[in-house]
């Protein structure tokens, strides 16, 4: 779609448009060139030179065991997170969209979580289960069961998934009771005529209905793991213990910023790109579906 | 018969209550966690590290908010809640300017290379700054950025979802507007500062208030720019006051931090429940 309206003249829009051109070309494009580039070398030990090596780097991550972990924990954990994070939410807005009074009291409730910060999230949840003064870990050593995400790779993954799914309770909520008031009474009536019970209708009926937005919220939630919960990991396990819990953007940041290993963890930037790159496809395809219907 | 039906699909009498004690169930479970941190900064270290802390709030509230807020640990919290007000208004303010300039560029302007400015902005989705922290972690070094507010805000000022959204907007503001502008003999930004911005100001509000949170709410890349605790914002600055080693953290201290931390998003989603609501679905579209 187009203005048929327009204003004369080009130096004026050209003006209006630089500072954006300009801080994406700084600070978007040129550091993702870089990226692209600096894959290609391995700096010598000292910093002075660098050699080209093609896709050497490329080749050495894809055959490094820890790299391939790394994609595992990643798919994992952005599964988990998904899951954690949409299925209380559709059940806690199934349940307020039955209410005729007080679901808007209810809703403010559940927003707060998403307001606060994935790493505040972080320090909260460690909070909880830290191994000395955690409350909830303190409880279940009551009942016998030794908590300690510091040296068990499982419960360190547990951990990080609860809190980086907590605050996104809130935000999948507001979509899927969106969607809910969305459905049309006289189908779900007209069903309950018929004699079709509340689960029966839930499933028959609703959850078809928000099938496109669960399709959305299922991909903006793994984008969501994928990118937005380094602060989660890097307060609550540091991607330990053993990089169990050591996903992809971590990776990026501990072997860059930590090792000072850069032509690897260039590539490793490299490869994230392209992640993005499907993710996006993969959103505005669906959005172009969506825009047709 | 039309109530009948009614009471089939909402609930009534017992099956209304046990709705109601779902849904605070519901809510006590997702508030467990900031309940115990609010708990937390109302008592003495003693309490905490004996195990079980108490559940209910103790009377050490102004102690550990005011040590917090005005010594914290290595720098007042104060100051950090500063640095992250700054960045916060900074991204969200300088998101919507540059957005709404570039957008009425491209939707009232035809201009050489528009097409392809057009597709490298909406490229910039692509490129979260996750991906490409070292290199850009150069940029702004080599500016001379690091520990400055403009290295904190400017790299992360481009939105193409800002741009798209105000675009998508601007095509439905009718041609008559523009067209009696012309005709009146209206400069361009005349029209743009008397007719676009001011029609415009609910999609501004609700832009601002989760350009707001996302600012706030940044991480990873303050942690990288920031060496100096007198520039660190208070989102990343918690996990600095963790001790390193096996000393053991000033909990209650921590957690005022955290409540400190949460405390204006919060209030700026509750208070704008109905414009953040908005903002969150039209952002995502």
């Amino acid at each position: 779609m187009e203005k048929r309206v327009t204003f004369k003249g080009w130096k004026l829009p050209l003006l209006l448009i630089a500072p954006q051109v300009i801080i994406s070309a700084v600070f978007f494009f040129y550091p993702a060139g870089q990226a692209i580039w600096q894959s290609l070398f391995i700096p010598d030990p000292f910093g002075l030179s660098s050699r080209f090596v093609g896709l050497g780097n490329f080749e050495f991550l894809l055959s490094d065991p820890f790299y391939r972990a790394s994609f595992l924990t990643t798919a994992v954990f952005s599964l988990l997170v998904t899951l954690c994070s949409m299925i209380p939410a559709l059940f806690l807005a199934v349940i307020a969209d039955r209410l005729i009074k007080g679901s808007g009291v209810y809703r403010t409730m559940l927003i707060w979580p998403y307001a606060v910060a994935p790493a505040v999230a972080g320090v909260l949840w460690l909070f909880m289960f830290n191994t000395r003064v955690g409350v909830v870990s303190w409880y279940l050593g009551q009942l016998g069961y030794d908590w300690n995400h510091v040296l068990n790779g499982g419960e360190a993954m547990g951990l990080v998934v609860v809190a980086s799914a907590w605050g996104r309770i809130s935000y999948n909520f507001l979509f899927f009771f969106a969607a809910l008031q969305a459905v049309p009474r006289s189908v779900i009536e007209a069903a309950a005529i018929d004699g079709a019970r509340f689960w029966r209708r839930f499933f028959t009926i609703v959850l078809p209905l928000l099938s496109p937005t669960t399709f959305f919220l299922l991909v903006v939630n793994i984008v969501y793991a994928f990118f937005e919960t380094f602060g989660v990991i890097h307060t609550i396990t540091a991607g330990g213990p053993q990089q169990s819990t050591t996903i992809l953007v971590y990776k990026v940041f501990s072997d860059g910023f930590v090792g000072q290993d850069l032509g690897s963890s260039s590539a490793q930037s490299v490869i994230l790109l392209v992640v993005v790159g499907i993710l996006t496809v993969i959103q505005f395809k669906y959005l172009e579906k969506r825009v047709h219907y | 018969m039309a109530r009948e039906i009614h009471g089939m699909v909402e609930k009534r009498g017992a099956g209304l209550w046990l709705t109601h004690v779902f849904m605070i169930l519901g809510v006590l479970v997702i508030f467990f966690p900031i309940w115990l941190a609010f708990v937390a900064s109302t008592v003495t270290q003693p309490e905490i590290v004996r195990p079980p802390m108490p559940i209910w709030p103790g009377d050490q509230f102004l102690e550990n908010y005011s040590a917090a807020l005005f010594a914290g640990v290595n720098v007042p919290v104060a100051t950090m809640l500063f640095n992250s007000l700054v960045m916060a208004v900074g991204i969200a303010v300088g998101k919507i300017f540059i957005s709404l300039l570039s957008a009425f560029a491209i939707v009232y302007f035809r201009f050489p290379f528009r097409g392809t400015f057009f597709w490298m902005i909406f490229l910039t989705l692509m490129l979260p700054v996750e991906v490409r922290i070292v290199p850009t972690f150069e940029v702004v070094a080599g500016f001379g950025m690091l520990n400055s507010y403009s290295g904190l805000i400017l790299p992360l000022i481009a939105s193409a979802t800002a741009t798209f959204l105000f675009r998508q907007f601007f095509l439905t503001i009718p041609d008559e507007l523009a067209e009696a502008a012309r005709v009146d003999g209206a400069k361009p930004m005349r029209f743009f500062f008397d007719i676009v911005v001011p029609i415009s100001r609910t999609n501004i509000a609700a832009l601002f208030v989760i350009l707001f949170i996302y600012g706030w709410n940044q991480y990873l890349w303050p942690l990288l720019i920031t060496t100096d605790p007198e520039m660190n914002t208070i989102v990343m600055g918690i996990k600095q006051m963790f001790p390193s080693g096996d000393d053991v953290a000033d909990w209650p201290v921590i957690m005022a931090t955290s409540i400190l931390a949460m405390i204006p998003p919060v209030i700026v989603v509750i208070s704008m429940q109905r414009l953040f609501i908005r903002g969150l679905v039209d952002s995502e579209k």
